[in-house]
């Protein structure tokens, strides 16, 4: 029976120990750097993902060889590129595809990673052991290399596919840190109090151990978002990425590769080298941010 | 100690083995077989005959025939014969590993010409002007992509400016041995290796500022200043000893990146290394040179890491333990 004394307590309990987002919200607020770039991030999402509004895509993708290589305009904000279309609306739509992408390969890898750490963290032993040295051998794998060859190699080549090849490779870093911390995890009391009472072990792990996980999860995601995100526009750029078809960030940049395009036509590629630059750091510095509220230490606010 | 060395030596060789399995199994996937990759563009052979040549070849054999075959000639150095190039792969790899290794080493003395003083500075003043402004740049490091930096380098020093060359790893009318020809070559790589640089300094500088507060707060540094020790001396003599050894260790790890970032590098300033012939070798369906730049870049890997281990475990014992 829990007298009324006890339920001030634990209400009073909750307000001195506010919820991750409400620390990451004060964390972010106090340092100016993150602020601006949560405002100027926000500000770029919303027009990239707002953009099919008041964008003609089908206009976006028509070749027109009277408009090849304009230098911006009135009607073209950016100019336009090898086959007369607007460098303004493939930014915009670029952005937003690759924002898209890296943000699921952040989640694919972020939730495979997930369950293979805490499976490896709340077993430990003989399964913790094959499941480190699986991941010990894919870790010394050059990943860059064996993305490219394997998107050669796929038959039926899909957006679909691209994402699961790089989320492939984006999750043993995930695995291994969600270990650690659930090696540590398993010996307190609460995992086996739980154990004693019966629960399963699925449940254990997802919704006793997880949820005391999940700032470190959360940290890991955000900062390696923006890395993903690089590494898709930089296949992309390479031509092992989105098909050409897409407009992305990457292609556009790839226009670069050509010397003349890059010193006489740089309307095509340097505003989407910078949108990257520019989307990277403001992911960055939010990410630092998370990561201070996460371990109170650190906390400026 | 030994024993470390030993049992470390022999997880290679299972690593080794997996990894060359995993990229003959890529590489039968890949489109085409050697016979098909010959007789391109040659109308005049039946199918019989390429039959036949397969048959010669051992292409018919059972795939842990192959796989033995390909493994045993490997290991001779003997890595097929490239079509488009008309010549053994080794004979093509030769040169392009030269400059490929040539550029990772620029990167890596410049890298650490550049993040171990900063590093030992923002850990030594932390808080400091000069401490805040190298956090910065170390944000900067991490979050930006390595091919917009380049570019971006590329199209700043090389373009607009003029200072460097925009591709190749040499000037081609300057005579091979010549003074003139070494001083080309450094210019030619100026530019690449800065840009790769720049940006691989992140983990040396966190790593060195991290370390160097941690210890400056502990009882021997306290100790060797409360005997009077100069504080230049408790830095250099106390401090980084303890903090500098591990970077060393590191090294071998540093493969990894060193490899990816060359693939981006080497396209973007037309510089003739592996990871440029990689992309050219796959865009080209060479398949053959594909295989055997991964099967070398996996190895490097490999042994890279495998000689970290080692390095590691010989500065601190606890690793060895386990």
């Amino acid at each position: 029976m829990v007298t009324i004394d006890e339920k001030k307590m634990i209400a009073k309990e909750k307000v001195n120990n506010p919820s991750l987002a409400k620390t990451i919200w004060r964390e972010i607020r106090h340092d100016k750097m993150a602020l601006i770039s949560l405002v100027l991030l926000i500000a770029i999402l919303i027009t990239a993902y707002s953009s099919p509004l008041f964008i003609n895509q089908e206009q976006l993708k028509r070749v027109n060889f009277l408009e090849t290589w304009e230098a911006p305009s009135e009607t073209h904000w950016l100019g336009t590129d090898d086959g007369g279309r607007d460098v303004f609306g493939q930014l915009l739509l670029g952005a937003r595809n690759s924002f898209t992408i890296g943000l699921s390969v952040t989640l694919i890898a972020g939730l495979f990673g997930l369950t293979v750490g805490l499976i490896a963290g709340f077993f430990g032993g003989m399964v913790d052991n094959v499941i480190m040295r699986i991941i010990d051998f894919l870790m010394v794998l050059p990943s860059t290399m064996f993305i490219i060859v394997f998107i050669v190699i796929v038959p039926d080549y899909s957006i679909f596919a691209f994402v699961l090849m790089m989320s492939a490779f984006a999750w043993f870093n995930k695995a291994r840190l969600i270990r650690s911390r659930g090696l540590a995890e398993r010996e307190l009391d609460y995992i086996n109090a739980s154990k004693t009472l019966g629960t399963p072990s699925w449940k254990i792990m997802f919704f006793e151990m997880f949820p005391n996980l999940s700032s470190l999860v959360i940290v890991n995601m955000t900062l390696t978002l923006a890395g993903n995100i690089g590494l898709e526009t930089g296949l992309t750029f390479l031509g092992f990425g989105l098909p050409a078809s897409t407009p992305s960030l990457g292609k556009l940049i790839s226009f670069a590769t050509n010397p003349d395009i890059v010193q006489n036509k740089s309307w095509v590629w340097l505003p989407a080298a910078l949108l990257i630059l520019v989307m990277m750091l403001c992911i960055n510095y939010i990410g630092q941010a998370v990561k201070r509220a996460s371990d109170a230490r650190q906390r400026l606010a | 100690m030994i024993k470390f060395i030993l049992r470390r030596t022999l997880i290679m060789i299972p690593q080794l083995l997996l990894l060359s399995l995993i990229i003959f199994v890529l590489a039968k996937q890949m489109p085409g077989d050697a016979v098909t990759g010959a007789f391109m563009g040659n109308p005049n052979a039946t199918p019989e005959q390429m039959e036949s040549i397969r048959e010669h070849y051992g292409l018919n054999d059972p795939w842990y025939v192959q796989y033995g075959n390909w493994i045993g000639k490997a290991v001779k150095g003997d890595l097929g014969q490239s079509y488009t190039h008309k010549q053994p792969v080794t004979h093509l790899l030769a040169g392009r590993v030269a400059n490929t290794v040539t550029l990772s080493l620029f990167v890596l003395i410049v890298t650490y010409a550049i993040a171990i003083p900063l590093g030992i500075i923002a850990g030594r003043w932390t808080d400091t002007w000069a401490d805040k402004l190298i956090v910065t740049y170390n944000y900067f490091s991490f979050a930006t992509p390595l091919f917009v930096f380049a570019l971006l380098m590329l199209f700043l020093f090389s373009f607009v400016l003029g200072w460097f060359p925009s591709g190749g790893s040499v000037d081609v009318r300057i005579e091979t041995g010549t003074w003139a020809y070494y001083v080309s070559k450094l210019k030619h790589l100026v530019l690449p290796g800065m840009s790769g640089a720049l940006l691989a300094t992140f983990g040396t500088i966190q790593y060195l500022r991290n370390d160097i507060i941690d210890t400056k707060l502990k009882d021997f540094v306290k100790t060797a200043r409360a005997k009077g020790v100069p504080e230049g001396k408790v830095y250099t003599r106390h401090i980084l000893r303890n903090s500098m050894l591990p970077i060393a260790a590191f090294l071998g790890y540093e493969v990894t990146g060193l490899i990816a970032g060359s693939i981006f590098l080497e396209m973007i300033f037309s510089y003739p290394g592996l990871g440029q012939l990689f992309i050219q070798s796959i865009t080209g369906r060479d398949f053959t040179v594909t295989t055997a730049i991964v099967m070398i870049s996996g190895t490097a890997v490999i042994v890279g890491t495998m000689l970290s281990d080692i390095i590691l475990s010989a500065i601190d014992p606890r690793i060895r333990i386990e």
